[in-house]
């Protein structure tokens, strides 16, 4: 058998990670940006050599590192586990994690802290890395909680301008109460199974065919909770926004591409144990419904270039979930990968267009970049097209397969979760034209950013080393094209690898994925499939429409049904006011607790009361202790003598036997 | 021959004259004093119980007293001397330096 090396996989990024964490301030420029690529590329070659013989190894293949956790009840090692699956995800956290890597290279190069961004991508490569291979539950922990780390350390990475401190923060926490889901579910699978161990747990649930529902129910809605904290999911999607205070490569690779999609993986990685519930199964569906529909009409809304982007990887998200939630966990797990491309796509030529504009994310005063930015202006083309599911982009491949497995899955639900899933993808393209149209199209609005010399860390910010000089609007380094390019032809060819049946192909990811994710569920004919290809492409097409006829045709009518629906509008442009619920409802009371019952009653009452309350009274003790130390030489004989003379009396009658004096 | 109540009758009322001096005299050199006369009060009844009992251990620690009262009055004239050169009185009332 022959011995892959797994750990160097994880251990190269983290490599980078001390070597630029701890020396990097010191070292030039041209230095760091050569550690932190190459730690990037190892793992990369290293997984291109894993694919080239993958068809030879006996799978899963497990690497085992020694013990950890070792008690005579439960045991838990440092493995590595290779399957199917985590070739998959290991392709795309290293692919685009690389050309990541690569494009930040042009877009952090005028950032005070450049090194300090580098060592945080690559200690999130390291976790992410981990996250992917492990063999166990508790090394995924692991993993996921390193990613949060890293995750809250890039979203915070301006951290002297106060909203990115309070983003990377907000999204700590609600990743934390997801957390405590996926805690509780490993404490049920170890006091269940008395192992967290992927292939034992698997096996255990496999050699009980009875075992149904009950405590699967249970440990699968708890990792359903900690995947809808990482996943940015209802009800805790509400810190992925807010995480776009971090540089743009940062939400392409954490926040669009790699890390909110662990969620996703680990949903498809413990399929075994929502295949046995099925109202844990449904949940994720109901969830990954609600959350794409609700996060696409909210998307509609937003003015900011990269909100709009991240509330389309919320509702995207919720695709996966969708196809998970439907037990075609390769469907969830393609769109998986097509999102990564098309949706770090759509962030890098976002990033591009915020670099052209020197900082500048609003895209009200955007608009006529095309010819001005061609390159960024096409692969954006490509990633929009591709998102909002024209054939024959990858979009349209995953997003297709994940719409006809629900409409033909046997859940009663599954014909509502088709319905919301094509309105869905039709707001999808309306939001996504919307975009492309306000920011490339029309003439440009943009007339005071040419004086506002910066770079992306926005005007309130100190981080910002050199102020660019003031320049036009340009096309970016090559630095930055080259990845971009790449993620344009992935794009454009991607779906091949998954081109459903029905239109001549033979949907090779999801044969590839069977042995690790469970074979899709049979049913339905090609002539449905087609059908139903055919009505989403309307769709689509109809919200291409919408949005041309809006923001490039008759740019009155916003304005007009803006007037016209004033309510829906303000509720849908503020977000449903979750933020505000949330903040009402929870942080409110939490925050009164902690300052009022826990800071003035517990802290200062209690803890310093009763600290002060000793030193007092052994001050006021000794106060009166001190006043028999008068300095007076015959008090002193007084109380000499006196005292004498009580002794005197104590022994005469003989009171002394008590205190053992004879 | 005596009887020993007497001696130690005697050795009280001295030894008690010497406590009532010490605590009602303002005098620094009368306080010495009748701190010479308390242990010359506690040498009468070594004495006269070495006599009564026949053991020449108490009339060895009457030496041994002597010796100490000889130097503590070498000592302690001398810081009398040194506290009046310094502060011109021997009241004991207002040698208190050592008061909080």
């Amino acid at each position: 058998m022959t011995n892959l090396h797994l750990w160097l996989i994880p251990l190269v990024p983290v490599a980078g990670f001390l070597v630029n964490g701890l020396l990097g301030r010191r070292f030039p420029k041209a230095l760091v940006t050569a550690v932190a690529i190459i730690a990037a590329a190892i793992p990369m070659l290293q997984v291109a050599d894993i694919v080239l013989h993958f068809s030879s190894l006996a799978t899963p293949y497990i690497e085992s590192h020694g013990a950890w956790i070792a008690t005579s009840a439960f045991h838990a090692n440092f493995a590595f586990q290779l399957d199917q699956l985590s070739l998959v995800m290991l392709c795309v956290v290293t692919g685009v994690g690389f050309l990541i890597h690569v494009y930040s290279i042009g877009y952090m190069a005028h950032e005070e802290g450049y090194w300090r961004f580098f060592a945080y991508m690559n200690l999130f490569l390291f976790f992410m890395l981990t996250l992917v291979l492990s063999a166990n539950f508790l090394l995924m922990f692991v993993g996921w909680e390193g990613v949060g780390l890293a995750s809250y350390l890039l979203i915070g990475f301006y951290y002297t301008r106060q909203s990115a401190a309070n983003a990377g923060k907000k999204a700590f926490l609600y990743n934390r109460v997801g957390d405590v889901g996926f805690l509780l579910a490993m404490f049920l699978l170890v006091a269940h199974f008395g192992t967290l161990s992927f292939g034992q747990v698997f096996a255990a649930i496999g050699a009980d065919p009875a075992l149904h529902g009950g405590v699967l129910t249970a440990i699968g809605l708890l990792l359903l909770l900690g995947a809808c904290g990482k996943s940015a999911q209802i009800p805790l999607y509400v810190w992925l926004p807010d995480a776009m205070e971090g540089p743009t490569p940062v939400s392409a690779l954490i926040h669009a591409a790699t890390m909110v999609t662990a969620g996703v993986y680990m949903i498809a990685r413990a399929h075994v144990i929502f295949d046995r519930s099925a109202i844990a199964l449904l949940a994720v569906a109901v969830i990954g419904t609600a959350t794409a529909f609700f996060a696409a009409t909210m998307g509609m809304m937003q003015t900011d270039i990269k909100r709009v982007l991240a509330y389309s990887t919320v509702s995207q998200l919720g695709y996966m979930f969708l196809g998970c939630g439907v037990a075609a966990y390769s469907a969830g797990v393609f769109h998986l990968v097509t999102h990564a491309f098309f949706k770090a796509l759509l962030f890098l030529a976002a990033g591009s267009v915020i670099h052209a504009l020197g900082g500048e994310q609003d895209m009200r005063v955007m608009g006529g970049l095309r010819k001005k930015i061609p390159v960024t202006f096409w692969t954006m083309t490509a990633a929009v097209f591709a998102i909002s599911g024209f054939p024959p982009l990858c979009g349209f491949v995953s997003k297709d397969e994940i719409l006809y497995q629900a409409f033909v899955s046997p859940t009663p639900a599954g014909k509502i979760f088709w319905a919301i899933g094509l309105l869905t993808a039709g707001l999808t393209s309306f939001y996504m034209f919307r975009l492309w149209y306000m920011t490339f199209f029309g003439e440009s609005r943009a007339a005071a950013h040419e004086e506002e010399a910066s770079v992306h860390a926005r005007h309130d910010s100190r981080l910002t080393l050199e102020a660019e000089p003031a320049h036009p609007v340009h096309e970016s380094p090559k630095s930055m094209l080259v990845p971009m390019s790449i993620l344009a032809v992935l794009c454009v060819i991607a779906g091949a690898l998954g081109w459903p049946e029905a239109l001549g192909g033979t949907n090779w990811f999801s044969r590839f994925l069977a042995s690790a994710a469970s074979a899709l569920p049979g049913g339905g004919s090609t002539h449905l499939e087609l059908i139903l290809a055919i009505v989403s492409t309307l769709v689509a097409l109809s919200g291409w429409y919408v949005a041309h006829l809006m923001y490039y045709s008759r740019r009155d009518l916003p304005a007009r049904m803006t007037a016209r629906f004033r309510a829906i509008y303000g509720l849908v442009f503020n977000k449903y006011w979750v933020d505000e619920i949330y903040g009402a409802l929870v942080v409110a009371p939490v925050l009164f607790i902690a300052r009022w019952v826990l800071a003035m009653l517990v802290d200062r009452g209690v803890i310093d009361g009763g600290g002060l309350l000793a030193g007092y009274t052994a001050q006021g003790f000794g106060s009166l202790a001190a006043r028999i130390q008068s300095g007076n030489i015959r008090s002193y004989a007084g109380w000499l003598a006196a005292c004498a003379a009580l002794l005197l009396v104590a022994v005469y009658f003989g009171w002394t036997v008590h205190f053992g004096i004879r | 021959m005596v009887p020993i109540s007497w001696y130690l009758i005697l050795s009280a009322v001295l030894f008690s004259i010497g406590v009532a001096a010490f605590l009602i005299k303002r005098n620094i050199i009368t306080v010495f004093m009748s701190i010479e006369l308390m242990l010359n009060a506690v040498n009468l009844t070594f004495v006269a119980f070495a006599q009564q009992w026949h053991m020449v251990s108490g009339q060895i620690f009457v030496f041994f007293v002597m010796v100490v009262a000889a130097a503590e009055a070498a000592v302690g004239l001398a810081i009398i001397i040194a506290v009046f050169r310094s502060r011109s009185t021997l009241n004991v009332d207002q040698i208190d330096l050592m008061k909080l």
